[in-house]
């Protein structure tokens, strides 16, 4: 088990590291950071004296050594646009995101596993299909679609809930379920796969033979065993709700990481988007490494392969 | 989006009528898509900051949106001493919203804080040619500059707030931020940086200020980045008042019958650039021949009448308008596809030819004009960039063609237009040394006969050789609560305390 720990472990270093290489390239072909940070109507004097004091005009293997050395330290630089530390405007937006994120898997586990526990106790039943229903239509409808449809009819039409905004834990409500609904299908799916394939299993059948009450059988025996690949999922997919939130955060004007990522983008503010795309992937890399070890540890089989 | 927003609308339609909030609590909700990255006013560029610095501070000179007249607003009189002093006579009486008392101290503060290059005030155009202030008395001060600039007026007519001395000797531009205090008409209670910024009325305003007492006692100001979102929170009455609602969409608010649409023109015009000095390389825009077809191929008003509507109109010259030395008699370009073709054959070019058109325009004007090149023989293929990175290409001489557009910083000055494009900064595609040499002596001489006279030939040379086609005015829609009253200006500075209830 520790051997397997440390090889995912090294590989999910390895990742970390690859991304944050590419995260700071990519910066420097969206366009000239100097030209950004001078902004409209600045002279070609000034934009020189900016490559020149923040070091744009060196080379950019040396610039990625400089950047991460600080980085390491948590040390992200000052964003161009706030004109203040990009780790107290990351520190300060990340709330709001892992609020979301973990309202949003909560709601997706809760109905993803009951839907695909139903399904999978009623195949091919009504119920099945409808389950079936809902899974497509969550993998095939665009989240930002799907958020604003809720708007129309929770807020619009019927006014139970605010529209936007983080005032209270009511404006929370339509993007949970706007964010939680694109990972529940996946859940769902997986949830009936295991139920089917372990309400075929012997020892539910014994269990079964001793007289034990279904409900009993289901919760107990079943679905324990069933959930068992979710709990991977589950990590996987709080990482999907992370980059998720770029786009309900906007939507619903909930002023997050995710907002921040997305705005910082279109105003060519480079030192937030390259500590927001090392952050996020590096907590990408931590869940997936979580997943591997998680998966491992509850089967054991997968640690040898 | 635009069909989400349909679905959102007919829902609504169906929904009944809006419940108001506004009028009821006396307070006014809006919403802006940018959030403020900063609420010291010499901390931000953004178009949203200007527009929060009008509520908050004053500046010493106010200019009438509607008679363009400059009215005193800090100071009551002012007048140039030499090319490059002026003094202000400083109104009596005034205090900050921290109790601070004002006086030629702040003015003299203020000045020489934003002069210093090292406190960084963004943008730097607004400051770079103020040297300092001095104190002559308690309620007299002079403002020296860097050389003559006869545009000074019109900056301290918006761009320079004044800040108290003594509290922001204290608290820095930092602090600033935090808890903005100025003499304005608001006053802001609370900043939930990029959700929420809440004002309430200075009750302690000044009686003779040009800006007026304001009737409506709180304004709650929102940050809400994806319109939809806030067409929702319109639709549901979580808002009073929205802006920049593309035509399409204002229409259908307008047919709903339940919302007050107007629209606007704003100061900002587009522009069809012409790489006139080769620096992109040898291109057939060299030709001013083929500038011309250009001029002649492209229906202008017919864009206007059809596809921008509102209150757009076509513009002729490299500047809006309204602005101080904007000539109007120019030669104009009226569409006619023979004389187009005919120029271009007479170029050298019978069919045509190819060339790249690059913009930030994502909508359909850049398509438009795609197809009247077309008619005419010449193959545009379109180049999309955002703002950002298209600027970057411009400065460094990359684009030869160009449809992009320019909003003056809203400042009613044609050097805030045709001097930023034409006297060989990076943006220059003409390089035209003649013009160059106008513009700098316009921007540079105090007398406004002579300004205009140059300004004139410098706009009249523009248009002759055709460096910039200009197409035409943009405008806005307002889409706001009937109960208010609420008059847009075409300086895309909203005025909430000239709004009240009706």
């Amino acid at each position: 088990m520790i051997r397997f720990i440390i090889k995912r472990l090294s590989l999910a270093i390895l990742v970390a590291l690859t991304v944050s290489v590419i995260a700071f390239s990519l910066t420097f072909l969206a366009g000239d950071p100097a030209v950004a940070l001078a902004g409209d109507g600045a002279t070609a004097a000034d934009i020189e004296a900016l490559r020149a004091r923040y070091g744009f005009d060196r080379p950019i293997p040396i610039q990625y050594a400089a950047w991460f050395a600080k980085a390491v330290q948590g040390d992200f630089g000052n964003s161009f646009y706030f004109n203040s530390p990009v780790i107290d405007l990351i520190t300060a937006r990340m709330p709001v995101t892992i609020i979301l994120g973990l309202c949003a898997i909560s709601f997706a586990l809760v109905v993803g596993i009951s839907m695909g526990a139903i399904a999978a106790i009623r195949p091919n039943s009504i119920i099945d299909r409808i389950a079936l229903l809902v899974a497509v239509i969550g993998q095939a409808m665009p989240s930002f679609w799907f958020a604003l449809l809720l708007v129309v009819v929770f807020s619009v039409k019927l006014g139970l809930l605010p529209v936007s905004g983080a005032k209270s834990w009511l404006n929370f409500v339509l993007p949970t379920i706007a964010l939680g609904y694109y990972a529940t299908p996946a859940i769902m799916r997986l949830t009936r796969a295991g139920m089917l394939e372990v309400l075929r299993a012997d020892y539910i059948r014994t269990a079964r033979a001793k007289g034990l009450r279904t409900g009993k059988i289901i919760f107990k025996h079943a679905l324990r065993n069933a959930i068992i690949p979710v709990v991977g999922l589950t990590a996987v997919q709080l990482g999907f709700m992370l980059s998720g939130s770029v786009i309900i955060e906007s939507v619903f004007a909930l002023n997050g990481a995710g907002q921040l990522a997305f705005e910082s983008i279109s105003r060519n503010d480079f030192p937030v988007v390259q500590a927001m795309i090392l952050i996020f992937s590096l907590i990408y890399v931590g869940l997936t490494l979580m997943a591997d070890v998680l998966n491992a540890w509850l089967d054991p089989r997968l640690r040898t392969s | 989006m635009k069909t989400v927003l349909s679905v959102a609308l007919v829902a609504a339609t169906f929904a009944g009528s809006t419940a108001w909030a506004g009028k009821a609590d006396d307070t006014l909700r809006i919403a802006f898509k940018d959030e403020l990255e900063n609420l010291d006013a010499y901390q931000n560029s953004a178009r949203t900051g200007i527009i929060l610095a009008r509520h908050v501070w004053d500046g010493l000179i106010y200019r009438d949106p509607i008679t363009s007249e400059y009215l005193g607003n800090l100071a009551t009189a002012w007048k140039w001493i030499d090319d490059t002093t002026i003094e202000f006579t400083l109104r009596e009486g005034v205090t900050f919203h921290n109790g601070e008392v004002f006086n030629a101290d702040d003015v003299v503060y203020t000045m020489n804080f934003v002069a210093d290059p090292a406190n960084g005030v963004r943008p730097a155009r607004n400051v770079e040619w103020i040297k300092g202030a001095e104190k002559v008395n308690d309620t007299t001060a002079r403002v020296m500059l860097k050389y003559p600039f006869p545009a000074a007026l019109e900056f301290f007519a918006g761009a320079l707030p004044i800040y108290p001395n003594e509290y922001h000797s204290q608290v820095g531009p930092e602090g600033m931020s935090a808890h903005p205090i100025g003499t304005g008409p608001y006053k802001v209670l609370s900043n939930v940086q990029g959700e929420q910024i809440l004002l309430e009325r200075n009750d302690n305003y000044y009686a003779g200020s040009p800006k007026g007492i304001p009737a409506i006692k709180n304004i709650d100001w929102r940050t809400i980045p994806e319109d939809n979102t806030e067409f929702a929170e319109l639709l549901s009455g979580g808002l009073d008042w929205i802006w920049k609602v593309e035509t399409d969409q204002a229409d259908r608010f307008a047919a709903m019958g339940q919302f007050t649409v107007v629209n606007e023109t704003t100061m900002r015009i587009g522009y069809l650039a012409m790489d006139a000095a080769g620096r992109s390389g040898d291109t057939p825009l060299k030709d001013v021949r083929v500038r011309r077809a250009i001029a002649h191929a492209i229906d202008r008003q017919g864009m206007v009448d059809t596809l921008i509507k509102g209150a757009s109109v076509v513009v002729n010259s490299a500047c809006f308008p309204s602005q101080f030395g904007c000539e109007q008699d120019v030669v104009k370009y009226d569409y006619d596809p023979e004389k187009a073709k005919a120029l271009l054959a007479e170029a050298g070019y019978p069919d045509g030819f190819e060339i790249t058109l690059s913009t930030n325009h994502f909508d359909a004007p850049p398509e438009a004009i795609q197809q009247y090149l077309a008619a005419v023989g010449i193959k545009a293929t379109l180049d999309r960039a955002q703002y950002g990175a298209l600027y970057d290409r411009v400065q460094t001489g990359e684009v030869p063609f160009r449809l992009m557009n320019w909003g003056s910083y809203s400042i009613n000055d044609v050097s805030a237009i045709t001097s930023q494009f034409f006297r060989g900064g990076g943006d220059d595609y003409a390089r035209d040394p003649e013009v160059m040499a106008w513009l700098e002596t316009a921007d540079t001489v105090n007398d406004p006969d002579e300004r205009r006279a140059n300004y004139s030939k410098a706009l009249k040379k523009i248009a002759e050789e055709v460096y910039w086609l200009p197409t035409y005015t943009f405008n806005l829609n307002y889409v706001y609560n009937p109960s208010l009253n609420f008059q847009p200006t075409s300086d895309e500075i909203p005025r909430f305390f000239n709004a009240s209830w009706n």
